[in-house]
C-alpha cells in the first residue's frame, strides 16, 4: 500500500490558458470541453508508449503487451456521486462496477485485481464508510474479483463532500484480442445490452427531489459476465459502456473514431416505461443520460443474432436489442430514424437538467 | 416554450394532487387549473402545476377530427363535434 | 424508443407514424396546389423541440419552411436580467431557478458560473419548490428567478397569492407572448405566410386572443399541439388557409385550448403581475410584454426588497456577428450564421438562441436542423 503522501497539486496556468481560466463543471461533463482539456493537459504531455491502446486513444483503458502472448489492460476511475446511497446502488457498487466494466469494454472480462483509494471528509460516520466498503465487497464478488491494494486519505470538513473513491483495475487479455472502441466497420450491427437511461434519470430525480415513486432505479452492476457471453457467441468489433453522456455520446464517439456512420432506429432502443415517462416529464432524453450497467457493442452482421441470443440468455441482458447498424454515409455521425423522419442523434453538451420549456 | 405533460389525478390533498404520468407519479399543484378536478380526471401539467383539465372525450374527438381531415370531410366532423359537445373549435370564415 | 410502458394510451395516439405519413402526403398535395414556397412561423420552443426531436423537417415538403419566432422565454431573457440574478446569488442569497435558465449567460457570467464559484444556486422544477426551500430554510433569503411566458407566470402568481414565507421573493423575468407576435408581424422584412400558434401558452390565454391578430395582420393562425400528428395537422390546416388566401384562425388543439383559456389562472396572473415595456434579447424593445410584480405584491418583489447592483461585463465582440435577431424574426436559419457551431456553442453561447434547450440554434446543432437525410 502506498503511504500517506500529499493530496493534490496546484494546477498552474500554462500556455494556451489565460491566467484567469479555471476548471468548470463543463470540463467534467463528458462533452467537447472535457475532451479538449484532456488533450491539452494530459495527452500532449505523456509521450506515446508502446501500448497497443494508449492515452491518445482516449479509450476506456490502456492495453500494454507484456510478452508475445499477453497484454495487460489497466483502467482507472474516480467516483463522486450525490447522494452516496441511491435507489439501486451506492458509490461503492458504482466504483467497483465502473472499473470492472471499463476493463470488460477492452475485452478483459476477468478482472485480476482492483485497487481502491478512499478520500473521506472528517466527520463522516464510520458506519457510512463501512456500508460503502461492504457494498464494494459484494460487487467484487459479483464480478469475480477483489481489492488487493488501497489507500485512505482524510480531508477537513468542507474540503470534500463526504467521500470520493478511486478504483483502478487490472486485467489480462490474449495479445491482439482486446476490443477497441474504434473497431466498427460498415455492415456491423449495434447491440445495446439493456434499457438505457436508468442510472441518470433515477439519480437526477432523487437528487433534485422529484418524488416520482415507482420503479425508477439505477442499473449499476458489473457486466463483465455479460460481455464474456457475448464475446464467446460471436465477433464483437467494438465496445463501450454508455456512462457519462449516455448512449448518444458513445455512439457518436464510436462513429467518429472508426470513421463510419451509424443509423439507429428509435423504436428498437430499449427504454423502461418509468425512465421514458420521467424523461417526458423532465424534458430529458434517455439517450443523453448515464447508464451504469449496460454495454453497447458492434457485432459483425453475421454474428449479430447469435450474440443477441447469448445476451438475452443472461438475466442482465434480457432487454438486449439490435438498435442499428454501421453505414458508409454520414461518417462520424449518428442518424436516428424516429419513425416519423430522420435526424441526427448528437451528443448532449454538459449535464442534463430538467427543463420546463 | 412550455413543456406540457398530460397526467391522471390519483389523489388530492388540498391544493396539491398526486398525478400519474404514464409509469411515474408526481405531485402537482391544482390551484390554477381551470376547473375543479377529481381523482380520475386528466390534467395538463406544466412546471409542477396543473394548468388545464383535459376533458375526457376530447382526446378521442381530436383523433376523429384528424381522421376526418384525412378522409376529406373535416368540416363536417368539426361541425358535428362542435355542435354536439358545445365546444369551441374556432373556425373563422368557413 | 421502445418502451416497456403500456403504449397506446392518451397522448401516445398522437405519435402514430402511419397517420403522420398520410398527413405528410396531404401537405405535399397542398403545396402542389399552392405552387410557391411557403414560410410558416411557430412561436414556441416546444414546437421546435418536437419538430426536431421527431425529425419532422426531413419529411416536410421541400418548399415549406417552418421557422421558430420569438418563442423561447429563456432566449429572450435579457442579459441584464441574468446579471441581477447573479448579483443576488453572489450577495449570499439562495437563488432558485428553472433548469433552462441555469446556464444562460448574463453580460459577465451565468448562474452556473456563479455556482461554480461558490454561490448557492438551486435548480427547481416548479415555483412552489422554490417557496418550499424558503420554508425549509427560514434564515436564508430565497429568491425565485422566475422566467417563462403565461404558462409559468400563472404558477408564480399562484405561489405569491397563497401566502408564501416572508423570506421568499421573486425576481421576475416573465414575458407575455401576444405583443411579441405583433412586433414580429410588423417587422418590415418579415416574410411569414402563417403562424402556428403556441398551444400551451394559449391554454392560459385562450385562442380568442388571436382573433384580432389574424384580421389585423391578414395572416392565418392555427393553434397547434405538440405531438407529431398535432403539428402536421396544424400545418395542413394552415396550408389550407394559405391556399384559400384566407386569414383564418383555428384551434387545432382543443383538448388543451379553449376560446377563453384558463380564466382562474388569468385572474391570478393579472392579480400579481402587470405589464411593462422592455428589451427582448436579440429582438427589440417590446411594448408591454414584460411581466413585473404589481405594487400590491411589491413586498415579494426582489427588485424592491434588495438593492441589486449587478456587475456588468463587457459585451462580447462576437455578438456583432450574431444573427439571433434575424433567426427569431424568422428571417434566417442558424446555418446562415458564421458563428454557428464554431465560436458559438451551447457551452459557450454568443446569441440568445444558442443558450436554451429550446433555442433554435441549440436545437439545430443538436438535431441537425434541416438535414439532407
Amino acid at each position: 500500500m502506498s503511504d500517506t503522501d500529499e493530496v493534490g497539486e496546484e494546477v498552474t496556468a500554462e500556455d494556451g490558458y489565460t491566467d484567469d481560466a479555471v476548471i468548470t463543471h463543463a470540463h467534467g461533463a463528458g462533452g467537447g470541453q472535457m475532451t479538449e482539456l484532456i488533450e491539452s493537459l494530459a495527452v500532449s504531455r505523456f509521450a506515446e508508449s508502446e501500448a497497443d491502446v494508449g492515452l491518445a486513444a482516449l479509450d476506456d483503458g490502456s492495453v500494454q503487451p507484456i510478452d508475445d502472448d499477453h497484454s495487460v489492460v489497466v483502467t482507472t476511475d474516480s467516483h463522486v456521486v450525490t447522494p452516496l446511497f441511491f435507489r439501486g446502488g451506492d458509490i461503492g457498487r458504482l466504483a467497483v462496477s465502473g472499473t470492472v466494466n471499463d476493463l470488460a469494454m477492452m475485452g478483459a472480462t476477468e478482472p485480476l485485481a482492483l485497487t481502491s483509494s478512499l478520500i473521506i471528509e472528517a466527520g463522516t460516520p464510520q458506519s457510512t464508510v463501512e456500508r460503502v466498503t461492504e457494498s464494494m465487497r459484494e460487487a467484487c464478488e459479483e464480478a469475480g474479483t477483489t481489492v488487493t491494494t488501497g489507500d485512505t486519505k482524510v480531508m477537513g470538513s468542507d474540503e470534500i463532500d463526504t467521500l470520493a473513491i478511486n478504483t483502478t483495475g487490472v486485467g489480462i487479455v490474449p495479445r491482439g484480442e482486446h476490443v477497441p472502441d474504434a473497431g466498427l466497420s460498415v455492415g456491423d450491427k449495434l447491440i445495446v445490452s439493456g434499457t438505457i437511461g436508468d442510472h441518470g434519470i433515477s439519480l437526477l430525480s432523487e437528487r433534485e427531489g422529484f418524488d416520482f415513486g415507482g420503479d425508477l432505479e439505477s442499473d449499476v452492476q458489473p457486466v463483465n459476465d455479460l460481455v464474456r457471453a457475448a464475446m464467446d457467441a460471436g465477433e464483437v468489433t467494438a465496445m463501450k459502456d454508455p456512462t457519462r453522456g449516455g448512449l448518444a455520446t458513445v455512439l457518436n464517439e464510436m462513429a467518429s473514431k472508426a470513421d463510419v456512420g451509424i443509423d439507429v432506429e428509435d423504436a428498437s432502443v430499449p427504454v423502461s416505461g418509468a425512465v421514458s415517462s420521467a424523461g417526458e416529464v423532465l424534458g430529458i432524453e434517455p439517450f443523453d443520460v448515464a447508464c451504469e450497467g449496460v454495454v453497447v457493442m458492434g457485432v459483425t452482421g453475421e454474428d449479430a443474432e447469435d450474440v443477441l441470443d447469448a445476451l438475452r440468455d443472461n438475466s442482465k441482458g434480457e432487454d438486449a436489442a439490435i438498435v442499428g447498424e454501421v453505414v458508409e454515409d454520414h461518417t462520424g455521425q449518428v442518424v436516428l430514424d424516429t419513425g416519423f423522419g430522420r435526424r441526427y442523434l448528437s451528443p448532449p453538451e454538459g449535464e442534463q437538467l430538467p427543463r420546463i420549456c | 416554450m412550455c413543456l406540457g405533460i398530460p397526467g391522471e389525478i390519483v389523489e388530492i390533498d388540498g391544493n396539491e394532487a398526486r398525478a400519474e404520468f404514464w409509469d411515474v407519479e408526481k405531485t402537482v399543484r391544482i390551484d390554477v387549473v381551470d376547473e375543479d378536478v377529481e381523482v380520475g380526471d386528466h390534467i395538463l401539467n406544466h412546471a409542477g402545476f396543473a394548468i388545464r383539465k383535459i376533458p375526457e372525450e376530447e382526446v378521442e374527438e381530436t383523433m376523429e377530427i384528424y381522421e376526418s381531415f384525412l378522409e376529406g370531410d373535416e368540416d363536417e366532423a368539426l361541425e358535428e363535434i362542435g355542435a354536439s359537445e358545445g365546444q369551441q373549435l374556432g373556425i373563422e370564415g368557413r | 424508443m421502445a418502451t416497456n410502458a403500456d403504449a397506446g394510451e392518451g397522448e401516445l395516439k398522437f405519435r402514430d407514424p402511419e397517420k403522420a405519413e398520410r398527413l405528410t402526403d396531404e401537405l405535399d398535395a397542398l403545396m402542389d396546389e399552392i405552387g410557391e414556397p411557403v414560410n410558416v412561423m411557430h412561436v414556441c420552443g416546444s414546437h421546435e423541440q418536437a419538430i426536431a426531436k421527431f425529425g419532422l423537417r426531413s419529411i416536410l415538403p421541400d418548399d415549406l419552411t417552418v421557422r421558430m419566432g420569438p418563442g423561447c422565454p429563456v432566449c429572450v431573457t435579457n442579459m441584464p436580467e441574468v446579471d441581477e440574478a447573479v448579483a443576488l446569488a453572489e450577495d449570499g442569497h439562495v437563488v432558485a431557478t428553472y433548469g433552462d435558465m441555469f446556464r444562460v449567460p448574463g453580460t459577465k457570467k451565468s448562474l452556473a458560473d456563479a455556482k461554480d464559484e461558490g454561490a448557492d444556486v438551486r435548480v427547481v422544477y416548479s415555483a412552489s419548490e422554490a417557496a418550499e426551500i424558503a420554508e425549509d430554510e427560514p434564515d436564508r433569503e430565497v429568491i425565485f428567478f422566475a422566467t417563462g411566458f403565461e404558462t409559468t407566470a400563472a404558477p408564480t402568481a399562484a405561489v405569491l397569492t397563497s401566502d408564501p414565507p416572508e423570506n421568499f421573493s421573486v425576481l421576475s423575468a416573465h414575458k407575455y407572448v401576444p405583443p411579441a407576435m405583433e412586433v414580429v408581424a410588423e417587422m418590415p422584412d418579415t416574410d411569414v405566410d402563417g403562424f402556428l400558434a403556441a398551444g400551451h401558452a394559449a391554454t392560459i390565454t385562450g385562442y380568442g386572443l388571436f382573433e384580432d391578430f389574424v384580421s389585423e395582420y391578414d395572416t392565418p393562425a392555427v393553434v397547434g399541439g405538440f405531438e407529431p400528428i398535432d403539428i402536421l395537422y396544424g400545418l395542413a390546416r394552415l396550408l389550407e388557409f394559405i391556399r384559400d388566401g384566407e386569414a383564418g384562425l383555428e384551434n387545432a388543439y382543443p383538448r388543451c385550448v379553449s376560446e377563453e383559456g384558463n380564466v382562474p389562472a388569468k385572474e391570478t396572473m393579472w392579480e400579481v403581475f402587470e405589464t411593462t415595456s422592455g428589451e427582448w434579447r436579440g429582438i427589440a424593445e417590446i411594448p408591454q410584454a414584460n411581466l413585473v410584480l404589481s405594487t400590491e405584491y411589491a413586498e415579494y418583489d426582489a427588485r424592491e426588497r434588495f438593492d441589486i447592483e449587478p456587475e456588468e461585463g463587457a459585451i462580447d465582440p462576437l455578438t456583432e456577428q450574431c444573427i439571433t435577431g434575424d433567426i427569431m424574426a424568422g428571417k434566417a436559419d442558424p446555418t446562415e450564421c458564421e458563428l454557428f457551431g464554431e465560436e458559438c456553442t451551447p457551452q459557450d453561447p454568443v446569441g440568445a438562441s444558442m443558450v436554451s434547450s429550446e433555442g433554435t440554434c441549440k436545437i439545430w446543432l443538436e438535431y441537425g436542423g434541416q438535414p439532407d437525410l
